[in-house]
């Protein structure tokens, strides 16, 4: 069985619905960014062109937008293929769970990382349908299992929550180091 | 001799020790699980491993990096659904032989295979490494801005079918490695007066955002599965005494892993390319390939694990990462102040020989672990997506906020994480933007302190090495738009191109 003849078929990757959604953003973004090039880099009098602050930036623009355009044209001749206001509806599903994400990350100098975990890692899993108390108390226990492999063992820098500080003396110091 | 007792008594140490461990266990447990992969688990641990000593962080990331092949071919076997976008090309003949009743003697022979591709590029680099250490000195900042030129080149030119993406994708690399106050004048580049831009975009945090929270909105906006994969009896060490008899393809498919690894830019999908592509020519049944042949599995799985010890190379001899991996390790020797190139390899050979010797020895460590856990991980395999997109984006705050403790830096990398989900679905490339990051940055440095030297523009390439390297440079343009014209002219209709192979190669 032949699934590929020549070396470009074997890595060639395909288009996409939404493709050409992504050429045109990426392309007006580059050229924006371009645009700025005066605004927000310097131009040194007396140094050489390859040490200039807005040398690299000036190169890496210019072949961003180079190939962006060449992209935006492959796409635009391209046949088009359905789904692809679906497929954009679906990018802007994920920013509900940026919101969960940055939630979390803003409740864990609060309540301190082991209380905000259990709670993130339960409330997504319902809200993802699993609803059984059977993967609630699974979701809880990752939770701590992360909590325990990384802070309390790998001891990795996240600070305790506003919460540790109206904990008995002993208690907090504990949970300040190890949760 | 001596370097090779001293790195033995640099992993003497019962911290180095539990890292190897974990990190290959770890390794296989997140490669056999789709849709985690190396990538996603080294981005994670990258900020955690900062407080360790460099020798324990790296044999942690290394395990990781080194074992999740074997973890990924177990999925690919079993349910036709690689583990790792690399044993790809393990379906193609792993799964016939499940279905055909085989399961046992696939996994058997694909562990031996990994065993052997991965033992035979580490021997090979324990053997090359007194010529490299004779060879990396000569590699002076002309040469070095070559050789990364060359490397961000290639990784766009690896693309095919997607140059101008992973072009622009690698462009982007260069570009957001710029933003923020550059070290030299002192001058803000893309700041646009807002003071949390002003310290640059971290490396850390944009791989993170991309490879980890990107995957875990993917599985998160996606549909809901729990991958079903039936347990295997049997023995799993028939596989070595059936690696024998084709050790011809064997140790081919290891040296085409060894070769194209050592390339930046070019990895594994190239280098099982060529070896599948030798042992179906040079096969007695090529009808098989494809249909459950164990060469073919040879082939796939040998030449991809002969790749991670073979990437090192670029990596710890010229400091030039050639994948995205190799790319996240830099970020730990930084840290540390290792500076990876050929001052290592000249001052502490001890130190890259304890490497070698931790990555021969997670290759024994994982298979061993695999002779007894395979059936406990096909258990593993089956937690349902969704519930692990949480798993991942639980921990990729820890990897995140570890950082530096700031939100900023999460909002970001959430930023980030949808920019690589958005790439993810359009089936673009990601490794070019961390490519580009970290060898525009080596690109910049190294110009700049060239140029200092250079008086003409053949100045730059009149010493041999940076004369080869340029030649190399025309020379690989100048066949890729011959390869493009000849391939104009035979291409196949889209028909006759198989998708799903290509689909799953992400990344």
């Amino acid at each position: 069985m032949d699934r590929f003849k020549t070396f470009q078929d074997m890595f060639k990757r395909y288009r996409r619905p939404g493709d050409i959604v992504f050429s045109v953003v990426f392309l007006v973004f580059s050229l924006f960014m371009l645009s700025q090039i005066g605004e927000q880099t310097v131009w040194k009098k007396g140094t050489k062109l390859f040490a200039q602050p807005s040398f690299w930036p000036a190169v890496s623009l210019g072949f961003m937008s180079f190939f962006a355009i060449l992209h935006l044209i492959g796409s635009a001749c391209s046949p088009r293929i359905e789904g692809r206001w679906s497929e954009v509806l679906l990018w802007f599903r994920s920013l509900e769970y940026v919101a969960w994400f940055l939630v979390y990350v803003a409740a864990v100098p609060v309540i301190g990382y082991l209380l905000a975990t259990i709670i993130f890692a339960v409330l997504l899993s319902f809200r993802l349908g699993y609803f059984s108390l059977k993967m609630g108390l699974i979701a809880a226990l990752t939770g701590i299992i992360v909590v325990l492999l990384f802070k309390t063992f790998l001891q990795v820098k996240v600070p305790g929550g506003q919460i540790y500080e109206y904990l008995p003396d002993g208690w907090r110091s504990f949970m300040l180091i190890y949760f | 001799m001596q370097n090779l007792i001293d790195g033995l008594q640099m992993l003497a140490q019962w911290q180095v020790v539990l890292a190897l461990l974990v990190g290959s266990v770890g390794g296989v447990i997140i490669g056999a699980i789709p849709g985690v992969g190396a990538a996603v688990a080294i981005a994670i641990l990258l900020p955690a491993t900062f407080s360790m000593e460099p020798i324990v962080g790296l044999t942690m990331l290394l395990g990781i990096y080194g074992s999740s092949m074997y973890g990924g071919a177990i999925p690919a076997i079993l349910i036709n659904t690689p583990g790792t976008a690399v044993n790809a090309l393990t379906t193609y003949d792993g799964y016939p032989m499940t279905k055909r009743g085989q399961a046992a003697r696939a996994l058997s022979l694909a562990y031996s295979a990994s065993f052997f591709g991965g033992v035979f590029a580490i021997i090979c680099l324990i053997v090359l490494s007194p010529v490299l250490a004779m060879i990396a000195p000569h590699f002076g900042s002309r040469e070095i801005f070559l050789a990364a030129l060359l490397g961000i080149i290639l990784v766009v030119l690896a693309h095919r079918g997607q140059i101008f993406a992973a072009g622009m994708l690698a462009a982007f690399g260069v570009f957001i490695n710029t933003i923020g106050l550059e070290p030299v004048k002192y001058t803000k580049r893309y700041t646009f007066d807002q003071g949390w831009l002003s310290s640059g975009v971290d490396l850390i945090v944009v791989v993170l955002g991309i490879f980890a929270i990107s995957q875990a909105f993917a599985l998160l906006v996606g549909k809901n599965e729990s991958p079903d994969a039936r347990p295997v009896s049997g023995s799993l060490l028939g596989g070595f005494k059936e690696l024998l008899g084709h050790k011809r393809i064997a140790s081919a498919s290891a040296s085409f892993g060894v070769v194209m690894g050592m390339i930046p830019g070019v990895g594994e999908f190239t280098a099982q390319f060529m070896s599948y592509t030798y042992a179906k020519k040079t096969s007695k049944n090529p009808e098989l390939f494809g249909d459950g042949s164990p060469e073919g599995l040879i082939a796939s799985e040998a030449a991809n694990n002969a790749v991670p010890g073979a990437a090192m190379i670029p990596l710890l001899a010229l400091g030039i990462p050639g994948e995205a991996l190799t790319a996240m390790m830099l970020s730990v020797f930084y840290v540390h102040n290792v500076i990876p190139g050929p001052q290592l390899f000249q001052n502490h050979m001890d130190f890259v020989m304890a490497l070698y010797i931790a990555m021969l020895l997670l290759n024994v460590i994982v298979l061993i672990f695999l002779m007894f856990s395979t059936n406990l991980l096909t258990r593993i395999i089956q937690i349902p997506t969704r519930f692990l997109g949480m798993v991942i984006l639980t921990l990729s705050f820890v990897g995140v906020y570890s950082l530096r403790n700031s939100a900023t830096d999460c909002a970001i990398a959430a930023g980030f994480g949808v920019f690589g989900l958005v790439l993810k679905r359009l089936n673009l490339p990601v490794v070019p933007i961390i490519l580009g990051m970290v060898l525009g940055g080596i690109m910049e440095v190294k110009l700049r302190s060239a140029m200092a030297r250079v008086k003409t523009p053949f100045d730059f390439i009149d010493r041999p090495i940076a004369a080869i390297l340029f030649g190399l440079i025309v020379l690989i343009l100048a066949l890729h738009v011959r390869t493009v014209i000849r391939e104009h002219k035979e291409r196949l209709s889209e028909a006759e191109i198989d998708h799903d192979m290509h689909d799953s190669q992400q990344g």
